[in-house]
């Protein structure tokens, strides 16, 4: 009978570039960035690393295959490296990937990067990746764009539970806002400007109907992460040790797709996300998780997935969100403290790492003007792929006695 | 008895109304105003010959079995691909069988479906043949500000031929060779060109036509007076009704020549003015039909009874009504590529097609045909090896099951502006089938603003992509929201 990964993995150090329009860096400088402060945060030498996992989708556009650009840009010291990929998940694949290298006694300790390189393509948006679907795919899936295809979860939603579009639009609109207020505190968000609700709702269609600032930020970046078993960590002198308590990963098998689905519910983070609450053994979301840092490509993303997340009831994210239950000082669960993928774009293979920055910082009071009063557990969830067919991660971390 | 089983036509749903180009492109070459009268039909950006062909031969078969064919034949001077069988896209889309058939491309003339229909007709009297579908269609290309953008349109028909339930039998046919060149695309070239009108009509459609006719009636010692209906193609107005006169025909029994409702479809012209009249015949009618391009074939016809037995299809009359006006000059111009607009760097990305892939998918890709359980009987598109329903997961043991006819409903959908398209919003969403079974798929011939979830959708076989570097034209299916419901 499995036991589960709680408590037995901690993590003691971790690093997170500034996230933007990185015109002058490319995906090594990024690395070395994220490193730089991650190895300085967890006070390691280099040779400590027994394995290391990188965290990278659009390779073929920014990095290049295999992990050797993560082993280079390093210079680390011909250690076993992996390179991952899982479409928005992959940051959460490479922690995955170094956590459990650690779990299974393989290496006392292990680094997990993720960076992407997006502003290298040469336009706004995530590249094109029809070519990049398989010969098959290639010759049948619609012409879609990630913002497309979640916007028709707004249609589904909206259809599914008889409410008109555009109060689905005003909680949508409220989410960004949200996001924003967060993102203006961080200094590491790319997008660093509160928005109103008047300018989420009137900004130009990019997909019916998601406007501009129902989409997330299109951004460089790296973040990184390294951990060990909390028995180690202890005897390296950490304190307030915060150690992993769930780690998740849910893919469709085609059901939505070609079966049976009610277009306003991810199948995945669903399953995901009471599969994470067994293993952490929480059994009330609401009430027990302290903060969240969730896949908000798009604002409708984030509506749906409140709902996954078994935190709002099914139908009744909008209220809560209107009710403020997600705002960081909303009395609720804070959801994108750090400004979330709204503000700090999304860099695929970093994402995930980069929320679960959000969320370490948070346990170790070290986050500044947005800390969050005695958090215990933090919740980063992925989704990557089409709401028809797409991959989900959630990863939940606290503090060890949690 | 041999002749006419079934019958289909596709008109595209845009009409450029031709005072749109006279406002646009009058101030260039003023004559065309002489033909502004009416509207013609233009194909979407996603459609060619092949797949109106497909749209026609769909609508001809309705009621019909796909399985007895043992022929199609396409006739087309736009066809597709030089050196790749275009009937064979065409019969796999229809779903047609494989094994035993013979499928042609008839192509290079005007009269090109005559032909095919003359060549299906001996193959059925000879005993060759039993079941034949001929699909006619032409998309062509014409410069701005021409006549010619002005007299063609786009469209399609279809007849099918054999000898059980005909509608309308065969009584003879008569061939003339001209090679008279009116106009001529030659080799590789995008656009006609074409010699002085006042020869054209005179010496060409005013004489061959005429002479064709007579010979088909000295041949087969009927009369001109026989027949109730007379058609044959000729976009000059006046010379359209010369030749009646000329032949002694009753004004009132030549079929329209249509330039005024989607103009003059090419090698398709004399297939849909002949389904036309078809869709207003009674029995016991003989109708006369001729076609006109390097000489002329003349064939004829007798209505019976079975015609009041066929099932309600779109034909003409319902394609006609089927329309949206494209109120573009401009996006039309770029509908036909004649214009350059930026498609961004999204619209760069330009993978070959996998012809290995197409092959072993082409039930899949072309046929649209997925798979049902035997287990459970729930249908699935694309079909894979193992089925969909979790709570089944029978490995192969499925029964092939035909995607193309059945209604559907849209579950949800998008607008997408970020999505190379030279139509955005690039309108795609998630279908429903009548009796089990859904995907994900590209919207088609449809406003995002009149699209609603829960709307009726029918699918479409459309041009799916247009690899210049490569020469490949792509096809799969589109859903076409149903705006009337």
């Amino acid at each position: 009978m499995a036991s589960g990964i709680r408590d037995k993995v901690a993590i003691i150090g971790m690093g997170c570039t500034k996230f933007g329009e990185r015109w002058n860096d490319g995906a090594e400088e990024l690395l070395v960035e994220s490193y730089q402060e991650c190895m300085e945060d967890a006070g390691i030498d280099k040779k400590d690393i027994g394995a290391a996992w990188l965290g990278c989708c659009f390779d073929e556009v920014d990095i290049g295959k295999s992990a050797l650009p993560a082993s280079l840009a390093l210079r680390l010291p011909n250690i076993s490296v992996t390179r991952v990929e899982n479409f928005c998940a992959s940051g959460t694949e490479a922690f995955r990937g170094a956590v459990y290298a650690v779990a299974s006694g393989a290496v006392d300790i292990a680094l997990a990067i993720g960076v992407e390189k997006l502003k290298d393509i040469g336009y706004g948006g995530l590249p094109e990746f029809s070519s990049a679907m398989g010969p098959y795919n290639f010759l049948w899936f619609p012409n879609a764009t990630a913002p497309g295809c979640f916007a028709m979860l707004a249609t589904g939603y909206a259809a599914h539970y008889g409410i008109d579009i555009q109060d689905v639009k005003k909680a949508m609109a409220h989410i960004s806002v949200k996001s924003h207020a967060n993102g203006a505190l961080n200094p590491k968000a790319h997008l660093r400007r509160a928005v109103t609700e008047e300018q989420v709702l009137n900004s130009p269609m990019i997909a019916f109907p998601l406007g501009l600032f129902d989409c997330c930020g299109v951004s460089d970046g790296s973040a990184a992460a390294i951990v060990t078993t909390p028995e180690i960590a202890k005897s390296l002198g950490k304190k307030d040790i915060v150690t992993v308590k769930a780690l998740q990963l849910s893919l469709s098998s085609g059901t939505e797709m070609a079966y049976d689905w009610d277009g306003a519910h991810f199948v995945t983070t669903t399953r995901a996300a009471a599969e994470a609450y067994k293993e952490a053994g929480i059994k009330n979301p609401r009430k027990e998780i302290s903060m969240m840092e969730v896949h908000d490509c798009f604002s409708i993303t984030e509506l749906v997935t409140m709902e996954d997340l078994h935190i709002s009831e099914r139908g009744k994210a909008p209220k809560d969100i209107m009710d403020g239950f997600y705002d960081r000082e909303g009395g609720g669960v804070p959801c994108q403290v750090d400004g979330g993928l709204k503000c700090f774009g999304h860099p695929i293979g970093a994402s995930g790492i980069r929320m679960l920055y959000e969320m370490y910082l948070q346990l170790h009071g070290r986050a500044g003007d947005r800390q969050l009063k005695d958090p215990k557990f933090g919740l980063t969830h992925n989704l990557g792929g089409f709401p028809m067919m797409n991959v989900c991660s959630i990863a939940i971390i606290g503090k060890q006695d949690a | 008895m041999v002749g006419i089983t079934s019958y289909g036509a596709y008109i595209p749903r845009y009409r450029l109304n031709r005072m749109l180009v006279v406002q646009n492109m009058a101030w260039y070459f003023p004559v065309i105003m002489a033909v502004a009268q009416g509207e013609k039909a233009v194909a979407n950006w996603d459609e060619d010959a092949v797949s109106m062909a497909v749209a026609a031969g769909y609508d001809c078969m309705i009621g019909k079995d796909r399985k007895a064919l043992d022929g199609v034949y396409l006739a087309s001077t736009t066809l597709p691909f030089s050196d790749r069988l275009n009937s064979g896209i065409v019969a796999t889309a229809l779903n047609a069988p494989e094994q035993g058939a013979m499928n042609a491309d008839f192509t290079a003339c005007m009269k090109a479906g005559t032909t095919a229909a003359i060549a299906a007709l001996e193959a059925i009297e000879s005993g060759k043949k039993d079941s034949v579908l001929v699909t006619a269609a032409d998309q062509r290309g014409t410069k701005m500000a021409t006549m010619f953008e002005m007299f063609y349109g786009d469209g399609a028909a279809a007849l099918l031929f054999g000898k059980k339930d005909v509608i309308a039998e065969f009584k003879g046919s008569y061939s003339l060779n001209a090679d008279f060149v009116d106009h001529y695309r030659g080799w590789n070239k995008e656009f006609d060109y074409g010699w002085e009108e006042r020869w054209v009509r005179d010496e060409g459609y005013g004489k061959i036509i005429p002479q064709a006719i007579a010979g088909f009636l000295k041949k087969t010692g009927m009369k001109i007076e026989d027949f109730n209906k007379v058609i044959y193609p000729c976009y000059f107005g006046g010379t359209h009704s010369g030749i009646a006169k000329k032949l002694g025909v009753d004004p009132a029994k030549v079929q329209n020549n249509l330039h005024a409702v989607c103009g003059d479809t090419g090698a398709a012209h004399s297939f849909l003015m002949f389904a036309a009249a078809l869709e207003e015949a009674n029995p016991g009618d003989k109708i006369l039909l001729a076609s006109f391009g390097q000489g002329c074939d003349v064939l004829a016809f007798e209505v019976t009874k079975n015609i009041k037995k066929l099932k309600p299809r779109l034909g003409f009359k319902g394609s006609l009504e089927r329309k949206a006006n494209l109120d573009s000059y401009q996006k039309f111009s770029k509908f036909r590529d004649l214009i350059i607009a930026d498609l961004g760097i999204r619209g760069e990305a330009n993978p070959s097609s996998s012809l290995t892939v197409l092959w072993r998918k082409r039930k899949t890709l072309y046929g649209f045909v997925g798979l049902k359980c035997n287990k459970c009987k729930t249908p699935q598109y694309p079909g894979n090896s193992i089925c969909v329903n979790p709570d089944c997961g029978s490995i192969n043991d499925f029964s092939e099951y035909e995607f193309a006819d059945k209604k559907a409903k849209i579950l949800m959908y998008t607008g997408d502006m970020l999505a190379a398209s030279v139509n955005p919003p690039s309108v795609y969403g998630m279908v429903g089938f009548e009796g089990g079974g859904r995907t994900f798929i590209d919207f088609t011939d449809c406003d995002l603003t009149q699209v609603k979830v829960g709307m009726p959708a029918k699918m479409s076989f459309r041009r799916r992509n247009k690899d210049k570097e490569r020469g490949f034209t792509g096809y799969f299916w589109k859903a076409v929201p149903q705006v009337e419901g």
